[in-house]
């Protein structure tokens, strides 16, 4: 599995950290979260068979945070950008 | 028909003419008590267990592909009871000892060989770990035994015992532990529940619930519509997605496991040795071949195949622990779709959605598991209360705070 990092072109995806579902969802620190909202931040997953957004960090390369569209299926990713640009 | 010897004797006289197949591939029928899906080593105990022990036969498996063709026939074979956690102890105690009488009570030769389970540590620190864990067991009832490192040369001298980076100090042995033969235990289980009068229904992909005012009535299939009073979920890597089909969200990723198998050779290996500076884990099976495997490759992934990075890790980790197998061509390897839970146990218990029951988050931790995850989920759907050793399997842990977490790696299912 190859990614095409935006800053260093395609890598081995053994130089990326993966971090799991980008949902774009982190419960805010404010007190203003119930328990359920935090759980389901937490523990609950839309773990998809299909195209599935993702974060990667490029630990052994620029050290960008990435999100990737990957496909759980086939391992094909299809899209990769910035997650700063992705969550704006 | 039974086997023993006898029959071994009758029909070796006759030629071999009358074997009968082991078991029925049943059509499906437009209403069962239960319908237990997925064909796999747990949904096959489920159904045997819930005709066996409670008496309820009208009870249909249903598979998408062939019986076995899941995680049953993608593992590592290695069975054993040697956890840390009060929650996580009983329940694999129990299952090791079903998986003790199960050739006697499925009249089937699963292979079940207790030739020990061997976890190696290679520092202080780890040997400390080990102990507790080792403490733990007997407490439970478990045997352990904490070798030095002479007697793990004497059972392994061909480990690599004198690296500077990760000198084996010794072990943690449970005796007890071993391999049992994984299509055999599918192959058993359906010969058992068939003759019961389970129906194992084979090509047969659920495509949808059946609901009525919030209840599961049955299933919608690529072979038609089947009504049943209780429908049970035993699909390992696919669990999110047939709960997404009835709008349920788990605390489950799915992930790939690749495992991988050498050629044959002569009896090298006594039993299972774990690497402890690492996470590898090789046996060697009756025909020869080493089996062996490590982590998940760590993204989500329904592809049954992995990557290379995950292949070059294991064999690298081999190594270090056996540089005899520097000159061992390997022969296969494949991918297994894991149910990881959030915090590396599993989930036996109700749904919020009356009727549906869910049996899922094994994380590669199932084929252990198989005798006992049947027994206790036949138990809950039969009389609607989790069976005592699996009562800490309960889906609403996470939100509740107790949750199970062997590894204590928090809600990261690729770490477990």
């Amino acid at each position: 599995m190859r990614i095409r990092c935006p800053f260093c072109g395609e890598r081995s995806s053994s130089e990326f950290t993966y971090a799991g579902a980008a949902n774009g969802w982190r419960p805010d620190l404010d007190g203003t979260q119930t328990p359920e909202q935090e759980f389901e931040a937490v523990y609950l997953r839309d773990n998809p068979a299909g195209p599935h957004e993702e974060l990667w960090y490029h630990v052994f390369g620029c050290r960008s945070w990435l999100q990737v569209t990957r496909d759980t299926r086939t391992h094909e990713v299809t899209a990769v950008r910035f997650a700063k640009d992705a969550a704006s | 028909m039974r086997y023993s010897i006898f029959s071994l004797l009758r029909q070796a006289l006759r030629g071999h003419r009358d074997w009968t197949p082991a078991w029925r591939d049943a059509l499906p029928k437009p209403r069962y008590d239960v319908i237990i899906i997925g064909g796999g080593g747990h949904g096959l105990a489920t159904a045997c267990y819930l005709a066996k022990v409670h008496g309820i036969s009208r009870v249909a498996v249903i598979e998408k592909g062939y019986i076995g063709s899941g995680n049953a026939g993608r593992n590592t074979t290695i069975i054993r009871s040697n956890y840390l956690l009060p929650g996580n102890l009983p329940f694999y105690e129990f299952s090791m000892r079903l998986w003790e009488g199960l050739e006697q009570d499925l009249n089937y030769n699963a292979m079940v060989s207790q030739r020990g389970v061997l976890n190696l540590f290679h520092s202080d620190a780890q040997r400390d770990a080990f102990a507790r864990r080792g403490n733990a067991m007997r407490i439970h009832g478990v045997d352990a035994e904490l070798l030095d490192v002479g007697d793990v040369r004497r059972m392994a001298p061909f480990l690599d015992f004198d690296t500077a980076r990760f000198p084996i100090k010794g072990g943690l042995l449970q005796r007890r532990g071993g391999t049992a033969r994984h299509d055999a235990v599918v192959w058993g289980y359906a010969r058992a529940a068939s003759s019961l009068g389970v129906d194992i229904i084979q090509n047969c992909e659920v495509t949808g619930f059946l609901q009525q005012s919030g209840r599961v009535t049955g299933v919608e299939t690529t072979r038609g519509r089947i009504h049943a009073e209780k429908v049970g979920l035993a699909v390992a890597g696919n669990t999110s997605r047939l709960a997404n089909m009835i709008g349920l969200r788990l605390p489950i990723e799915s992930h790939v496991l690749q495992a991988f198998v050498s050629e044959a050779i002569k009896p090298l290996l006594p039993g299972v040795v774990t690497f402890g500076a690492g996470h590898f884990y090789i046996s060697q099976s009756d025909k020869g071949s080493l089996v062996f495997g490590g982590d998940l490759d760590g993204y989500n992934s329904y592809a049954q195949r992995g990557n290379l990075p995950a292949v070059e890790d294991v064999c690298e980790e081999g190594l270090a622990l056996m540089p005899i197998l520097s000159r061992l061509r390997m022969l296969r390897s494949w991918g297994g779709i894991m149910d990881m839970s959030m915090d590396g146990s599993p989930i036996i218990d109700h749904t919020p959605i009356e009727n549906l029951y869910l049996n899922g988050g094994w994380c590669y931790g199932g084929f252990k598991a198989t005798p006992a995850s049947g027994w206790c989920f036949a138990h809950l759907i039969a009389r609607d209360e989790p069976h005592q050793v699996a009562r800490a399997y309960r889906l609403d842990r996470f939100a509740r705070g107790h949750v199970i977490d062997e590894k204590g790696m928090g809600a990261q299912p690729n770490l477990h």
